[in-house]
């Protein structure tokens, strides 16, 4: 199986100061050798050493496309294990795509999303879970999820499971060489102490299972809904969130046609804004179609950004609102503080339980904002999360092999209760052992053997 | 020297069996019985079907193999039901998988009673000779193997020879300083095949294994040790056997253990172990340490094991189970001693250790023919393995292999989910055993499955259809696996009503009553009700013999663990289904990584499955080789 060149843009499209464009495959370095040059306008790239930069030139028809440097990277000691070839060129949308077309006009083919990491896991540079978590640095747009992906490369995720393994492997051992030398090896009292042991194993596996669904709000961003009635100040709240902290925004096309999500990072994570501003808005809000519907977004939000007006009344219609949302997470947002006096903001609070949320903002003198931001975050990551630097599992696969192992674990709990003898115990140990295997790419092999003759003393 | 160039003898047979130890017993058996003429080579007549080390046939997993072996006509079964004098059935506390039958035999009866077998086989004859010389026709692919020459000089052409050579090649013995190079219990090694089998261009290698002493019964104080009893009902290993037949009067065996005196002497004379001072080069099993790894290895075991067990009715040697080695005989003597009930023991026969000759068995097919030679099979300890159980279990799949080559019929081939004998084959052949590999129950996925009490249901309509089982016992078989059906169809049709008899019946018992009706089969899967006591809620109960209930009680009780099994076994026949071309250019495929290319060459593994177990390949080659042959399949249609 042959694997042809391929290339891409490894960098992010932004107006950073630097682009590179990645090469990998057999022709990486012969292709790359003819469009660029040295200050003297030699083709060199062709009788370099592995891992050396070189300065020189793109060019294309005679033209210099980018003042360039290039790292020659010569397999299989790359990271796709094949040839590579890294232009490092200037940054800018315009002019690294114009390398990058040069680079294709040579008959590489434009990679796949992803398509390096593949081939640094199909030649095995990598195991299956840091080739996942290489996939999930390529879409981690925000901080706390880059983070995340950056802990799985270095093996955290990896050490973990390894971990868990071992502890598996090693009952799995003593079962069978009680079982394989009866007269050698008891297993007296020893589903008690199993019990005991699989218990803990077990915690430590849904632990990090649950952790998949904070893991999945890194990844892929709070859903967050502004609700309330008209002109408390829903649009502005938006435009300020959009604009805040230079926030990477990009569109993303709503579920219907009148709302769009918008994708704003604040401090760690993503909110997902579903923007319910453009709803048309009629005098009898609850009736009204556009509310009802943000009402529906409402009930399938992470988030509900509510905001009153405090230097109004707080009425019924804003009553009738925080009444449908009344279980759901949300913070109340008492808007236009300029404009109200602490003894009005007191009793709107009052309206509300002593469990909520509430924060004072003002969208025109734009305060409170660094509150609002350190709730959510608080809320979302650090308060739920424990701590930052806990393992996540974001990846979807992984946590189905975790509750894989976790199933498989109760199964033996259940023998131990049931009274099962000794040897299913271990059927189901060691599936939750395979299960581990699965998440970092490893499978059984000799390892029982060779645990079961160097831990326990056997035989004639 | 002797010159044997001028005996021109020549005899025309279809089969050559190299050795009469298990596997060779074995594979001349089935060749023979299938019609085929056949020789069997052993340096001497006495040692047919030898027990050179421990006295026992059987024991964890090991019975299992006896098992599948008897139910696809094999002769091991029926010849220790005949010459037992203790039997036990390992491991009862625990399920039903792993339940083991284990019997101490008759060393001597032993292999009186096989050679008669072997004496009295139409189609076969016994040949006292050592075989020198392997020849072959023909080169590169089409090789394939011709005849045998005697250490006389006597050539016999055949179409097939089965290398069974055990421990004999180049074999030699140790015990401390002293070396000498014979084959087990000082029997001539044979020093000559060797060479010609790597002429033929087969890669041998060197391993080790080891043997305990043997003892005068008349030195040792059974009054110290514990004393250690048969079953009272004997389960005889045939399904051919009688049960009946098989209680009789049995013999003990005895418990004994070492102790840190025993421990301090083996350290202080370690420089004098063949192995620790480096003389031993061959690798040595990991299962059956001597006592000196025991000791070195486990050196916070405060005492270790010691049985101590019967060689035969009438003789006085006793085998001293659990302390062989390979030191000299002076700390032998001074070792044994210290060990309670051992403290005027006089030794008979010295432990030592062997080294042997052994194929390198990634040469072999699954049909455990050789991939380069055609027509030559290997079985037993040639091939890597250890036991006597695991060496017969090899020669009789040599045996039917050969004999269906001859045939021109495809080879037999039990897979990983069908037999013990199929994960030891497969084991053998795919994996890099370092140390003789000895079968284990943990190496079994499917093992609940694999049980030594249904091997019948497994394998005996291959035997019937290889032409070893008779027509008489696979109808036992098959009226056997109906009335299982029909019990559990029975079982799950009674439904018991939730009255007030059988609430009271089941608060008795320790057993939460009912709230609505349920049936006989759902009740047998709780743990305190058994078949015999729900008997009281089952009038219309039919009498069923032993063997059938056991195996409906089995299945309808861990029928979920069962399923899963079912499963499984379901996934693993895809991949295994999965055949990879003969021709196959592992260099083609660029994106598998080195060390995985590596192992693929030299194994050449028949279908996917296979190579996933090679050892260094990983999933990942995995999926690289999948793609791979989806492409090419693709090509060519």
């Amino acid at each position: 199986m042959k694997s042809d060149t391929i290339a891409a843009i490894a960098t992010a499209l932004s107006d950073s100061g630097i682009s590179i464009v990645r090469v990998s495959g057999e022709d990486a370095i012969k292709k790359i050798n003819d469009i660029f040059v040295n200050k003297k306008g030699e083709h060199i790239l062709d009788s370099v050493r592995s891992h050396t930069i070189h300065y020189g030139f793109i060019v294309s028809n005679g033209e210099t496309v980018d003042e360039v440097m290039v790292s020659v990277m010569k397999a299989p000691n790359s990271f796709t294990r094949e040839d590579v070839v890294e232009i490092n060129c200037h940054g800018g949308v315009f002019v690294s795509k114009a390398v990058l077309s040069t680079v294709l006009s040579t008959g590489i083919r434009l990679a796949e999303p992803g398509e390096f990491t593949k081939r640094a896991f199909l030649n095995g540079r990598i195991d299956l879970s840091k080739a996942e978590a290489v996939m999930d640095l390529i879409s981690a747009e925000s901080k706390a999820g880059l983070t995340n992906s950056l802990r799985h490369l270095n093996g955290d995720l990896y050490n973990k499971i390894v971990d868990l393994r071992k502890a598996v492997l090693y009952e799995i051992a003593f079962i069978e060489s009680a079982l394989d030398d009866p007269e050698h090896i008891s297993l007296e009292g020893y589903p008690e102490k199993l019990k005991s042991k699989v218990e803990d194993i077990k915690k430590e596996t849904d632990a990090l299972k649950d952790t998949f669904d904070r893991g999945k709000i890194i990844k892929e961003g709070i859903k967050t809904v502004i609700l309330g009635k008209p002109n408390v100040g829903k649009s502005s709240l938006l435009n300020i969130l959009t604009g805040y902290d230079r926030a990477i925004v990009t569109d993303v096309a709503g579920t219907t046609r009148d709302t769009i999500e918008e994708r704003v990072s604040l401090g760690d994570v993503f909110l997902n804004l579903t923007d319910t501003a453009g709803i048309r808005e009629s005098s009898d809000i609850v009736e009204n179609i556009g509310v009802s519907r943000a009402l529906k977004y409402a009930d399938e939000a992470d988030l509900i950004l509510f905001i009153v007006d405090s230097s109004d009344e707080a009425d019924e219609e804003d009553l009738k609102i925080y009444k449908h949302i009344e279980d759901k997470k949300k913070i109340v947002l008492l808007n236009k503080t300029d404009l109200s006096t602490s003894e009005e903001r007191d009793r709107i609070r009052g309206m509300f339980s002593g469990n909520d949320d509430i924060i004072e903002i003002s969208c025109t003198d734009r305060t409170g904002f660094d509150e609002l931001k350190d709730k959510i975050n608080n809320d979302f990551l650090s308060g739920r999360l424990r701590s930052d630097n806990e393992l996540v599992i974001t990846n979807l696969r992984q946590a189905e092999k975790l509750s894989e192992a976790s199933e498989s674990l109760k199964h033996v709990l259940d023998a131990i209760s049931d009274g099962m003898p000794e040897d299913f115990y271990s059927i189901d140990l060691m599936n939750a052992y395979a299960a581990y295997g699965n998440i970092i790419g490893e499978e059984i092999d000799d390892d029982l053997a060779n645990e079961i003759f160097s831990k326990f003393c056997m035989g004639k | 020297m002797t010159d044997i160039s001028r005996n021109e003898w020549k005899e025309k047979v279809d089969i050559c069996v190299i050795g009469a130890g298990h596997a060779g017993c074995e594979a001349a058996l089935c060749s023979a019985r299938l019609g085929f003429e056949t020789v069997i080579f052993t340096v001497s007549i006495d040692s047919i079907a030898m027990m050179p080390c421990n006295p026992n046939i059987g024991g964890t997993s090991k019975g299992h193999l006896v098992r599948e072996l008897d139910a696809l006509g094999g002769e091991m079964g029926k010849n220790i039901d005949k010459t037992f004098i203790q039997s036990k059935m390992l491991n009862v506390s625990k399920g039903p998988a792993v339940h083991s039958l284990r019997a101490q035999a008759d060393k001597s009866e032993y292999t009186r009673s096989m050679r008669r077998v072997l004496e009295n086989q139409e189609h076969l004859t016994i040949k006292q000779a050592e075989i020198v010389k392997l020849l072959t026709d023909g080169e590169g692919s089409s090789k394939k193997v011709t005849g045998v020459v005697t250490n006389t000089g006597t050539t016999y052409m055949c179409d097939a020879v089965i290398l069974c050579t055990g421990t004999y090649l180049k074999a030699r013995c140790l015990c401390g300083e002293s070396i000498t190079y014979t084959g087990p219990s000082g029997l001539q090694a044979a020093n000559s095949l060797s060479a010609s089998l790597i002429e033929n261009g087969i890669a041998l290698r060197r391993f080790k294994t080891g043997t305990p002493a043997r003892m005068d019964k008349r030195s040792i104080d059974f009054s110290k040790m514990e004393e250690q009893f048969g079953d009272e009902r004997v389960v005889p290993f045939s399904f051919s056997t009688d049960p009946e037949s098989v209680q009789k009067e049995q013999v003990s065996c005895y418990l004994t253990y070492t102790n840190e005196e025993t421990h301090k002497i083996i350290r202080a004379n370690l420089d004098r172990s063949p192995i620790y001072a480096g003389v031993i080069e061959g690798t040595g099993p990991r299962y059956c340490p001597s006592i000196e790894d025991k000791v070195v290895k486990f050196a916070d075991k405060e005492r270790h094991q010691v049985f101590i067990e019967p060689e035969g009715l009438y003789t006085n040697e006793m085998y001293v189970g659990g302390m062989s080695s390979s030191l000299p005989e002076d700390v032998q003597l001074k070792m044994y001693r210290t060990v309670p009930g051992l403290e005027n023991c006089r030794i008979v026969r010295n432990a030592y250790a062997i080294e042997y000759d052994c194929l390198e068995p990634n040469q072999l097919l699954l049909s455990l023919e050789t991939k380069n030679i055609s027509g030559l099979f290997c079985a037993g300890q040639f091939n890597g393995s250890s036991g006597y159980e695991e060496a017969a279990a090899q020669g009789l799949m040599a045996g039917i292999n050969a004999s269906r080559k001859l045939k021109g019929l495809e080879p037999v081939i039990l897979d990983r989910s069908e037999a013990y004998i199929g994960v030891l084959i497969d084991d053998l052949v795919t994996k890099e055993n370092n140390e003789p590999y000895r079968m284990m129950t943990s190496r079994a996925e499917y093992r609940l499955l694999l049980r030594q009490d249904n091997a019948d249901l497994r394998l005996r309509k291959i035997g019937h259809e290889v032409g070893l089982v008779s027509d008489e016992d696979y109808e036992k078989t098959v009226i056997k696996k109906r009335l299982i059906e029909e019990e559990i169809a029975r079982l799950k049709g009674v439904i018991v009503g939730a009255n007030k008899r059988v609430c009271d019946f089941l608060e008795e018992n320790g057993s939460s009553p009912l709230h609505t009706g349920t049936s006989l089969a759902e009740l047998l899967c709780r743990p305190e009700l058994s078949y015999d006591l729900l008997a009281f809620l089952d009038p219309e109960r039919p009498k069923l013999p032993y063997d059938v209930v056991e195996q409906v009680v089995t299945e309808i009780k861990y029928e979920g663990y069962i399923l899963r099994q079912r499963q499984l076994v379901e996934k693993f026949k895809k991949v295994e289904k999965r055949r990879i071309p003969e021709d196959i250019d592992y260099d083609d495929i660029l994106s598998l990584r080195i060390e995985a290319r590596q192992k693929l060459k030299k194994f050449r593994p028949e279908n996917v499955g296979q190579a996933s177990r090679i050892s260094g390949v990983t999933p990942a080659d995995i999926s690289v080789l999948l793609i791979y042959l989806s492409k090419e399949s693709k090509n060519e249609t």
